[in-house]
């Protein structure tokens, strides 16, 4: 693996491989001392380009457990407001040595534009409605953590699946993994051919959530898509908003997912938030050991 | 003065049906002689044997970008590019800068080709002032002044009223208009066409009825005025049935398709090779196939370039930020002759897609081969294999979204009246 610029080039072993470095770096980060000198010397550079406090903090605390130099960038403040182009910016990051590059962009493409300029290996933390792979294996290993396996499961994803890069890797990575993967949200945010990526797409959450064993609830933007995509805030939550009541239809045994930052009220309950099932924090400390072994295994290797 | 001679070539004019090895005699710049023994002994033969000979393409539809964008092509090197792909004849869209809406823009891109251009270069002027879509542009000083056709290709009219007034306007100086078709509000911001490639690359897609929904209200409104009506570079399957009812009900519609929706489809965005950007966006494998039988039936006219230069910097960015359009002159000849390697068009019909058919519905003097007419000429190998790596292009610009690609069929040597103006040597003509 030379870059992660989404869930869908890789294979199965690959897949897994990921899953299980990052079980020994979720031991790490349950240490005392939650540090170790893996990557030491080496330069990460976090560049984000979109706002991003969850993702962008996962990936420094990620790099400095392993004892990398971890750098950020965001976009204001950045050369970028001085009209360079990104490609220049990422070439000249990069000419500083750095040993990876982990991208955040609001437009998909950009990590493989810019895999394709820089010499060094590049992270994809998350680029338009493209793909956001550490979400993903991190969805992933908190399913295999919580259940045990994933192979034949039920996953059900709800929510605005049109523009979401959550969605799309999850769904890449599922259906790699063997699981069974239904869609459901507003007609007007299933995006068009989803289908042929092999998921099952449902008319309403009660047919998606029958049966599951995993729900990932996707966030709603909806200072941005309300009254285009959908015609409210109060009718979305009642129509695809995750409660107890909805809850139930799920196997007993099910557990709920969600990205973050979570729209109480909106997209899921808070009775459903914190309650048992809710694996929200988990996947929280889960991130983190994903991003440790993506780093390592770009990086260290090598070493 | 100086006769020579293309000896042993098979030489296609659809015009007149001619599809025959014959020698073609060239005097003074213009064809002097077409047959088997033709008299006199010229100063010069050029052995031809099995090549073709065909008359100089015809373009309808390229972007020069002179004046106002010449680090992306001028006028010169635009028409080397043509020359480099077989083309005699190239229609220069208005969306310079500054827009060619007035007789004063016409005049000076005319000047600067009879100065500067290697082809000729013919005319067409914006529909509307500043390409707005609000007021028509002085059709009547336009065409005076030497317009052949009237658009505001990259924009679409979509005020319904303005358009028919357009049409009616443009029957009066008696100009065809030629339509860019795609509705703006359901096209969105997008690039690339709404399908399974566009939602796992995460791309907003804009739906094939952003096009068709133009061309039914367009052809409607052809109807209604009786105008010439031309659709610009096609690019849905429905579309072409659209046109095809039209056509069959009488309407004055034409349409032309580009290599590369001819060519390509959605599949090749994949990559986020903003080569593979253009608008309208290059659709399906059902809307090629679609497009590809509407050429061979002669729903589509003609096959025209929408050769849009840009440069390589401005290409060389975010996907949804760089520049709709590609290069396509120097490409287009082998693309069609996949279509007669694969039996879906006649030598003959695939030839005259790239020249009687569209100069004729602009009623342009070219794209044929008359005794006593210009030398406008292209000897083509139909089978030489070739790859383009891209520094090989007379293009200012190298936005091919063919780069890496192999061709079966290369133009060889380009003449406009009779003047070698690609791939000669010293010693032949």
């Amino acid at each position: 693996m030379k870059h992660l610029l989404g869930i869908e080039p890789l294979d199965r072993d690959e897949i897994g491989q990921i899953l299980d470095a990052a079980d020994a770096m979720l031991e790490i980060s349950q240490r005392e001392i939650k540090r170790v000198p893996t990557l030491r010397g080496r330069t990460v550079i976090n560049l984000f380009l979109e706002p991003s406090t969850r993702t962008r903090v996962s990936f420094e605390i990620a790099a400095k457990r392993l004892s990398a130099d971890a750098i950020n960038v965001s976009s204001s403040g950045s050369s970028l407001s001085k009209a360079e182009t990104l490609n220049d910016m990422a070439q000249n990051l990069a000419a500083m040595n750095a040993d990876v590059l982990v991208v955040r962009d609001r437009t998909a493409g950009v990590p493989a534009m810019l895999a394709e300029r820089v010499r060094i290996p590049v992270v994809n933390a998350g680029d338009g409605a493209h793909e956001h792979p550490t979400q993903a294996l991190l969805d992933a290993f908190t399913v295999r953590q919580s259940l045990g396996s994933i192979e034949g499961r039920v996953v059900a994803i709800v929510g605005d699946i049109a523009h979401s890069r959550v969605a799309r890797s999850a769904i890449h990575i599922f259906t790699k993994l063997g699981a069974e993967v239904r869609i459901a949200g507003p007609p007007t945010m299933m995006p068009v051919g989803i289908e042929e990526l092999g998921v099952k797409p449902c008319s309403s959450i009660e047919e998606a959530l029958d049966g599951a064993h995993v729900i990932c609830m996707l966030r709603i933007q909806r200072e941005r898509l309300e009254g285009a995509l959908f015609p409210s805030v109060r009718e979305y939550s009642r129509t695809y908003g995750l409660d107890l009541r909805l809850l139930r239809l799920a196997r007993p045994e099910a557990i709920v997912l969600h990205p973050g930052p979570i729209n109480r009220g909106v997209e899921i309950g808070s009775d459903v938030a914190d309650a048992e099932p809710s694996r929200i924090l988990d996947q929280v400390t889960n991130g983190v050991a994903v991003r440790m072994a993506v780093l390592y295994l770009l990086t260290g290797e090598q070493a | 003065m100086t006769r020579w001679r293309v000896r042993g070539a098979r030489v296609l004019d659809p015009a007149s049906g001619l599809d025959e090895v014959v020698d073609i005699d060239v005097e003074d710049g213009r064809i002097a002689g077409m047959g088997t023994d033709l008299p006199g002994i010229p100063e010069q033969v050029l052995e031809a044997t099995g090549l073709w000979v065909v008359p100089g393409f015809v373009d309808i539809h390229t972007h020069l970008r002179e004046p106002g964008q010449e680090y992306k092509e001028d006028i010169a090197s635009g028409a080397r590019s043509a020359a480099a792909g077989g083309f005699t004849t190239i229609c220069c869209m208005a969306n310079t800068d500054p827009v060619n809406d007035s007789p004063a823009v016409t005049e000076f891109i005319q000047r600067r080709a009879r100065d500067t251009a290697c082809v000729n270069v013919r005319v067409i002027a914006a529909a509307t002032q500043g390409l707005r879509g609000e007021i028509m542009s002085e059709m009547a000083g336009l065409a005076g002044a030497g317009a052949v056709a009237f658009s505001d290709d990259g924009y679409t009219i979509m005020d319904s009223s303005v358009m028919r007034r357009v049409l009616e306007y443009a029957k009066g100086v008696d100009r065809p208009v030629i339509a860019h078709c795609e509705d703006l509000a359901l096209k969105g911001a997008t690039a690339v066409h709404e399908g399974a490639h566009a939602t796992c690359c995460g791309l907003p897609g804009s739906p094939a009825e952003a096009e068709t929904i133009l061309v039914a209200r367009d052809l409607e409104l052809a109807r209604l005025t009786g105008a010439h009506l031309h659709v610009a570079h096609v690019s849905a399957a429905r579309s072409v049935e659209l046109i095809r009812d039209a056509k069959d009900a009488g309407v004055r519609v034409t349409a032309e398709v580009t290599p590369h929706h001819l060519a390509l489809t959605d599949a090749v965005i994949r990559g986020y090779d903003t080569n593979t950007k253009m608008a309208p966006p290059l659709r399906t494998a059902r809307d090629r196939e679609a497009l590809r039988d509407g050429l061979a039936d002669g729903t589509i006219d003609c096959v025209a370039t929408d050769h849009a230069p840009h440069a390589a910097y401005e290409k060389d960015v975010e996907y949804t930020s760089a520049p709709f359009g590609v290069v396509g002159l120097e490409t287009a000849l082998p693309v069609v002759l996949d279509l007669v390697h694969e039996k879906r068009l006649s030598a003959l019909d695939a030839i005259r897609r790239m020249t009687c058919a569209p100069a004729s519905l602009l009623r342009l003097r070219a794209g044929s081969l008359e005794i006593g007419a210009p030398a406008d000429l292209a000897l083509v190998d139909p089978e030489a294999i070739w790859k383009l790596d891209g520094p090989e292009l007379q293009s200012r610009s190298r936005n091919s979204a063919f780069l890496g690609r192999e061709f079966r069929g290369r133009v060889l040597r380009t003449w406009v009246a009779g003047r070698a103006v690609h791939g000669s040597d010293e010693t032949l003509p």
